[in-house]
């Protein structure tokens, strides 16, 4: 079995030691870092995905394979910086202002780090301007917010109108989450996106990233 | 003899509790809540200002369960005892703080209006096993922040049966006290007759947010009864197994009546939660797991060895419609909660993870609680022995439909439900319409709507409550309160 198949088996297994073993030797036999992402984490962790969606396995296999994928991505990492790959993307998330449900949300940044993205995890409680500075200094491309509660719902209304006001909607997009809302509610804020759960979430940043 | 269920040997619960009181001695908890850190630094518990983390010892710990009521009663509007919780008297309330509503004719979900919340007010006010409302769902056609508020202010202006209810954010207590103190008269009235149970929450793992640690001290200092609402989720937030679920849980609540007494020693609680297992699979907090279930009883069992009154999240259903799962689910766990003892049995009504009522479940679910309330009668020998004359007269009449013996037991042995439960014969139900469940609970909800009577408290008190709703719309810039 070639060097990426078994990075990508071993991610599957949720095994971290020998992910972390196995991409430094990938690195040592010079693959192009851009190949042992591609080829072995992110191969490792669609193929989870699929099974998770499938109910083959559970969620605690899909976050012991994401925490598996950290091994690696954190040694390849520096390196793709050096070969001027861009990463998948940041994604700034957290449950808008005066909600403290934050179970959701936790769920889908482990998620969105699993499958490649820089997670800039701003807590609960976040106020509408922090989503909008933090994305503009970290350059992230994606907010994402949840809402837990009918009365918090229409801050995310807010964020969107700051980025409106600021002629950022283009460059930033926004992606919603959290059991009142719907694709329906996505649709009167005007935010991008709405997913209805962690995987749903990852799919739909993915897609959103390629937009 | 009562019918009873139960999980936990005594010795199993006292482990649970001495394991609970050493986490929340050696590891604490964290409240986000400057006053209430001082207040039990005051009382002698260790504190990490820094960290907003308390050590509380299981001196303060059994200090605060001293003081801590055994029972408690709930009044209507207008005065009149309507529960008692107490031993294992058990009670049914509808599921609270829905997001959603199902639709009666589309039967899609859709958000709650002021007209609809009135409906639902006019339909729990008259069915008979649900003996208090809750604030059941939020009305969407008002401004956000006073939608926890104008909730309890319709209640109140339109049923007379009592509330448990709750407030969203720290600030809204304020209005929701008024509008309770506009119905009692005083403080001192509300506290000898309370009207409400405000539901408190706990954030697992072992910590209290600064908006729900507010409401409890607040209401405490009312004497506005609390319902502790831990929510441990099994495998996620907290141990996958339920004993260890359980002893969270009951760290959690601990905390809380600590809290709660050392406000105002004597502030009358339910040992209550929310807690679930977490479905790996869906990412979802099932209530209608068995496993949920059991972890309710359980509890329920913990307090209950405390002395303390208890409620639950429990009869309730994660299906999306009226359909079998929601009966079984809600019919399961309102029969094991009966059995159990739980003295506030919160559920009816609700479907989609506590997220959607439906007026149609809300009355099949009346017949579930009207059941599961015959259930727990359990057998009790009338005038059975000796049978020789009884039997006698059956053979000489054929049969004892008109005997005094029938007509002296027949509506206390057997439960008679309404419609929504079909027991005609094939023929009669196809010759009256072939009715599905969802029709005859339709049918049942008109009706009840039509036959509503207004509240009977005066005209003085309900405009009082209508200004107080007004001024506090008002101060969020709503000028007017949607049209009723
Ligand atoms: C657990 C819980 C709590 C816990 C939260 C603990 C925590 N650290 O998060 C505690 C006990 C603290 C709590 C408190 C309260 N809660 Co609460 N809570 C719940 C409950 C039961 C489950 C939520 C949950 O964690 N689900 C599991 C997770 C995995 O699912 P999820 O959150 O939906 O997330 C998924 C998706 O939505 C999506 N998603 C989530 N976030 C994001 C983010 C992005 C960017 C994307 C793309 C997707 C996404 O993916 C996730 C994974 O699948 C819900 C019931 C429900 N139906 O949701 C009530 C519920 C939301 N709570 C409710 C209420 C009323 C409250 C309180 C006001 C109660 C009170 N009076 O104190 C307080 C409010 C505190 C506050 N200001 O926020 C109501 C809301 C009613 C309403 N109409 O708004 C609900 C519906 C229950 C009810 N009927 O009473 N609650």
């Amino acid at each position: 079995m070639d060097i990426l198949k078994k990075i990508s088996v071993s991610i599957q297994h949720g095994d971290d030691q020998s992910v972390f073993t196995l991409t430094k030797r990938a690195i040592e036999m010079n693959i192009p870092p851009k190949d042992i992402l591609d080829h072995g984490l992110i191969d490792g962790m669609n193929i989870i995905g699929d099974k998770f969606k499938h109910h083959e396995i559970f969620l605690p296999d899909v976050l012991l394979a994401a925490r598996a994928m950290y091994a690696g991505m954190d040694q390849l990492k520096p390196l793709l910086v050096k070969d001027g790959i861009p990463s998948m993307g940041k994604v700034v998330i957290g449950p808008v202002r005066g909600d403290l449900h934050d179970i959701g949300k936790n769920l889908v940044g482990i998620m969105l780090k699993g499958a490649g993205f820089d997670v800039i995890d701003l807590g609960k409680d976040v106020p509408p301007e922090k989503f909008v500075n933090t994305a503009t200094i970290e350059g992230a491309k994606i907010i994402g917010m949840s809402a837990l509660l009918t009365t918090t719902m229409p801050v995310m209304k807010e964020v969107i109108t700051i980025l409106r006001n600021q002629n950022l909607t283009d460059k930033i997009k926004t992606i919603i989450g959290g059991a009142p809302l719907s694709k329906e509610y996505a649709r009167q804020i005007g935010a991008d996106v709405y997913a209805y759960d962690a995987a749903n979430a990852v799919e739909s940043v993915k897609q959103l990233i390629q937009k | 003899m009562r019918p009873k269920i139960q999980f936990l040997e005594n010795t199993l619960i006292e482990r649970i509790i001495a394991e609970a009181k050493e986490i929340l001695s050696t590891l604490g908890v964290e409240i986000n809540n400057p006053a209430i850190l001082s207040l039990l630094s005051d009382h002698s518990a260790k504190v990490d200002i820094e960290k907003e983390r308390v050590f509380l010892h299981s001196n303060l710990v059994d200090k605060a369960l001293s003081t801590t009521p055994q029972s408690f009663r709930l009044y209507d509007t207008l005065g009149n005892e309507t529960n008692n919780f107490s031993k294992n008297n058990v009670h049914f309330t509808p599921g609270s703080a829905a997001i959603n509503i199902l639709d009666s004719n589309t039967k899609k979900i859709r958000k709650p209006t002021t007209e609809d919340y009135i409906n639902y007010v006019k339909v729990v006010s008259q069915l008979p096993h649900l003996a208090s409302q809750s604030t059941a769902f939020i009305p969407a056609d008002v401004y956000e922040k006073i939608s926890d508020s104008y909730r309890l202010f319709l209640s109140l202006l339109y049923g007379e049966k009592p509330i448990v209810t709750g407030a969203f954010t720290a600030e809204s207590f304020h209005v929701m006290k008024n509008l309770q103190l506009a119905v009692r008269g005083s403080k001192e009235a509300l506290r000898e007759k309370p009207l409400t149970i405000f539901s408190c929450c706990p954030t697992a793992p072992l910590k209290w947010s600064y908006a729900t640690s507010q409401n409890l001290i607040d209401c405490a200092k009312y004497s506005i009864p609390v319902e502790f609402i831990s929510m441990p989720l099994s495998g996620f937030v907290a141990p996958v197994t339920l004993t260890g679920t359980l002893i969270q849980h009951t760290a959690e609540t601990l905390s809380g009546i600590v809290i709660g007494q050392l406000t105002n020693p004597g502030t009358p609680i339910l040992y209550g939660g929310s807690p679930a297992i977490f479905d790996v699979r869906y990412e979802t907090t099932p209530m209608g797991a068995i496993e949920t279930m059991m972890i309710d009883c359980a509890y329920n069992e913990i307090g209950k060895y405390l002395d303390l009154p208890t409620q639950a999240y429990i009869s309730l259903s994660d299906s999306k419609q009226l359909d079998a799962q929601a009966g079984l689910e809600s019919g399961i766990g309102a029969t094991l909660a009966a059995l159990a003892g739980i003295n506030n049995i919160s559920g009816p009504g609700m479907l989609d993870f506590e997220s959607c009522q439906s007026l149609e479940k809300l009355v099949l679910d009346n017949e579930i609680c009207g059941m599961v309330s015959r259930l727990i009668e359990g057998i009790n020998p009338k005038e059975d022995f000796p049978a020789i004359s009884l039997f006698t007269e059956l053979l000489d009449e054929k049969h004892l439909l008109i005997a005094d013996h029938t007509r002296r037991y027949l509506r206390d042995e057997h439960f008679f439900p309404g419609p929504v439960i079909d027991r005609a014969n094939r023929s009669r139900w196809i010759e009256e319409g072939e009715k599905t469940l969802f029709d005859r609970a339709q049918g049942e909800v008109e009706k009840l709507i039509k036959s509503y009577q207004p509240s009977q408290l005066s005209d003085e008190i309900k405009n009082e409550l209508i200004q107080l709703m007004e001024r506090e719309a008002q101060r969020f810039g709503q000028e007017k309160l949607p049209k009723r």
